[in-house]
């Protein structure tokens, strides 16, 4: 995993950050952003090669900078984060362009095989 | 008053909509109460009603026949007071016309007697009697001449009244008669004498003859001392004692009802007369007179009593029904009240579960990521002391925190069954939608997903959300079942002209026939420990809730083939 920067966009501080030092203890460079007009902002400044993100947040919506990322940075994969049972939301977001969809809380050894699987595919595609 | 009581108290509970459990016995006493009350409103003006209507007729039909009878007594007493005074006046004016000597004279009374018969019928013999009570001549068939009548009851009613009219006697030739005497006092001299007549009653015979009755009728003569003064039809001959009460006087034609010495209830119109010692009788038998009345009466009962028994049956199945009715809308309206109460109560707890769902997600959430780091940490260490303690306590919390996320994920199983929303959807799209989110599962485990849409399944109603929830759920438990490498079809149909099918087909592991009975049953579960028990409950119920049905098909080691059926448009709102 080498090389493979991710920006994890949530608006649990906590949550964030932590899963963000994990991710980074297994080598993946990871930037964090609380909430959406951040991650936004961070996605033009220094693009990620993935954004794993949570649906709902105060402000900006997921959806909404699922949308936009989609539009701004097409070959950017995106990995929905939601909360148990938000398959609407999480069905919403598949069809807005995201590659996938997890529940939290989650176990890290799945996060990072979907990470893998949708660089893979965006690699595949591009 | 307690009549009033009772009819407020029956209102009462008519209109009493409270909402304590109604008691069988309410409505017993509701359905007695009514019948009671219906039957009484009823059947009370019915009788009224007979009663006055038997009544009227009866004396409207009595007056119809006792009239006639009446009549017809006045107009024969007339015929016989009228020949009576005929024959009296004859009486008298022989008596006043002639002398004394001339009518002493036998031969001139023979002569006048003669000149009677021959204008008068019915006159028997002629006698003069003078002052003694000593016939002084007779013109007749027998030889009376000379026989005294003093000591005799007439001759005696003579002394104070100039005129006497006997009863009816058998005289010497076995004939009934009547005498009529007729004293006359001679004003110049004060001489009196008396004339007396034998008249052969054969005249009333014919009198009552004339009155033209029925063969059950009988008319007759009578004297108040109660013998038959004329041949009876049915109570004896002349002079027989009448077998039966004399009625009392009146001089008006009467009518009375009487039990005859036969026993037939009869009508008798009777008068008396004037100025003789007769009654005359008409007597007719009530069944006769009355067979017209009988007739109506029969009818009349007969109709009261279909008329009561075709009510009382109305009644009661009318109440019956009416009651039946009103406790089934109590019944229902109890549900409909319970359900709405119970649906209520679900969706507030399905709000509530899943705002604290979602609220306890976040930190679960945190507690995890933080339980993570710190096994990293400890992984991650060389030589970390007791290593091997802090990692099966740091464990130990992140198996706390995924059984947080299976109750969240059940109560959010219970929100999610609420509301409905209701768009035009393309099925295939959905199913493709839903299929998507699984094809990441399948690539890992090398699981074949195939779809088989149909190219022109028509539009349908129903809810999206709904609908991938239902298919979600049933594709888990496909790829549940199915080993990897195993196969997984989805095929869209379309059934009727009202219903598309969407089948789910796998090759998986099955399920026995115990736990198909079972599949839909809330808690449910094969999967040890990491089911919730509600996916096919939930799916069910979404399923019915949508107005649709689901079919299940399944062998154990060959597979399971789930049929959904969904309507084209959704089913009207009056079963929610």
């Amino acid at each position: 995993m080498e090389g493979l920067k991710v920006l994890l966009v949530d608006d649990e501080e906590e949550f964030v950050s932590t899963l963000a030092e994990r991710l980074r203890m297994r080598g993946i460079e990871t930037g964090t952003a609380g909430d959406g007009e951040q991650a936004l902002k961070s996605i033009s400044e220094d693009p990620p090669q993935l954004v794993v993100l949570d649906v709902m947040m105060p402000g900006l919506s997921g959806l909404e900078v699922l949308r936009r990322v989609r539009s701004e940075h097409p070959h950017i994969p995106v990995i929905l984060l939601t909360g148990i049972g938000g398959t609407r939301e999480g069905i919403e977001g598949m069809r807005l362009g995201a590659f996938d969809y997890l529940m939290k809380p989650l176990a890290i050894e799945d996060l990072i095989s979907r990470m893998r699987a949708a660089l893979a595919a965006s690699r595949g595609g591009a | 008053m307690d009549a009033k009581k009772g009819l407020r108290g029956i209102f009462r509970r008519f209109l009493d909509v409270s909402d304590e459990e109604p008691s069988p016995a309410r409505y017993r006493a509701l359905r007695t109460d009514i019948t009671v009350l219906m039957l009484l409103i009823t059947i009370i003006p019915l009788c009224l009603m007979a009663l006055i209507n038997y009544h009227q007729y009866q004396s409207a039909l009595k007056s119809e026949i006792v009239s006639p009878m009446k009549a017809l007594v006045n107009k024969t007493k007339h015929s016989f007071e009228l020949f009576l005074a005929g024959r009296l006046s004859t009486v008298r004016f022989v008596a006043s016309a002639y002398s004394y000597e001339d009518l002493a004279d036998e031969n001139k009374l023979n002569r006048i007697f003669r000149v009677l018969k021959q204008e008068f019928r019915g006159f028997v013999d002629l006698g003069v009697i003078d002052s003694n009570g000593l016939q002084v001549s007779y013109a007749g068939p027998y030889e009376l001449k000379g026989k005294d009548y003093s000591e005799q009851d007439w001759f005696q009613h003579l002394k104070v009244s100039d005129v006497y009219i006997s009863d009816v006697f058998l005289g010497y030739r076995r004939f009934p008669h009547i005498v009529i005497a007729v004293k006359h006092i001679e004003p110049s001299s004060g001489r009196s004498w008396i004339v007396r007549a034998t008249i052969d009653t054969g005249r009333f015979d014919d009198l009552i003859a004339s009155m033209g009755l029925d063969p059950q009728s009988d008319a007759f003569l009578i004297n108040p001392q109660g013998v038959l003064q004329t041949n009876s039809k049915f109570y004896g001959k002349v002079l027989d004692s009448f077998p039966g009460v004399v009625p009392p006087l009146s001089h008006e034609s009467n009518v009375i009802d009487e039990t005859d010495a036969k026993g037939r209830d009869v009508l008798i119109a009777y008068t008396y007369f004037a100025q003789s010692n007769f009654v005359l009788m008409v007597v007719k038998p009530k069944a006769e007179v009355l067979r017209a009345w009988y007739t109506l009466k029969s009818e009349l009962l007969i109709v009261f009593l279909i008329s009561v028994v075709v009510i009382v049956g109305v009644i009661l199945r009318l109440t019956r029904m009416l009651v039946d009715r009103l406790e089934e809308s109590d019944r229902k309206r109890e549900l409909a009240l319970r359900e709405m109460q119970h649906s209520h109560k679900l969706s507030s707890i399905g709000r509530l579960a899943a705002g604290v769902a979602h609220e306890v997600n976040n930190p679960m959430a945190v507690i995890n990521e933080k339980a993570g780091l710190m096994k990293d940490l400890i992984e991650f260490t060389q030589n970390f002391p007791d290593k091997e303690k802090f990692l099966s306590q740091v464990e130990a919390i992140i198996q706390a925190v995924e059984r947080c996320r299976a109750i969240t994920h059940r109560l959010l199983g219970f929100a999610k069954r609420m509301d409905v929303e209701i768009e035009i959807l393309d099925l295939n799209q959905v199913v493709k939608e839903t299929a998507g989110f699984l094809e990441k599962e399948a690539l890992y485990r090398n699981i074949r997903l195939e779809l088989d849409l149909a190219a022109h399944l028509p539009r349908i109603a129903s809810d999206r959300g709904q609908l991938q929830q239902v298919f979600l759920n049933i594709l888990n438990n496909s790829f549940a079942a199915v080993d990897d490498g195993g196969r997984v079809g989805i095929a869209t149909w379309e059934k009727d002209i009202d219903t598309v099918g969407v089948t789910f087909i796998d090759n998986g592991c099955g399920m026995s026939e115990e736990t198909l009975k079972h599949i839909y049953e809330p808690f449910y579960t094969t999967k040890k420990g990491a089911g919730s028990g509600l996916g096919l409950s939930i799916t069910y119920g979404i399923v019915k809730k949508l107005g649709g049905d689901i079919e299940v098909q399944s062998k154990v080691g060959q597979g399971t083939r789930f049929m959904v059926y969904l309507p084209k448009k959704p089913r009207e709102r009056s079963e929610k």
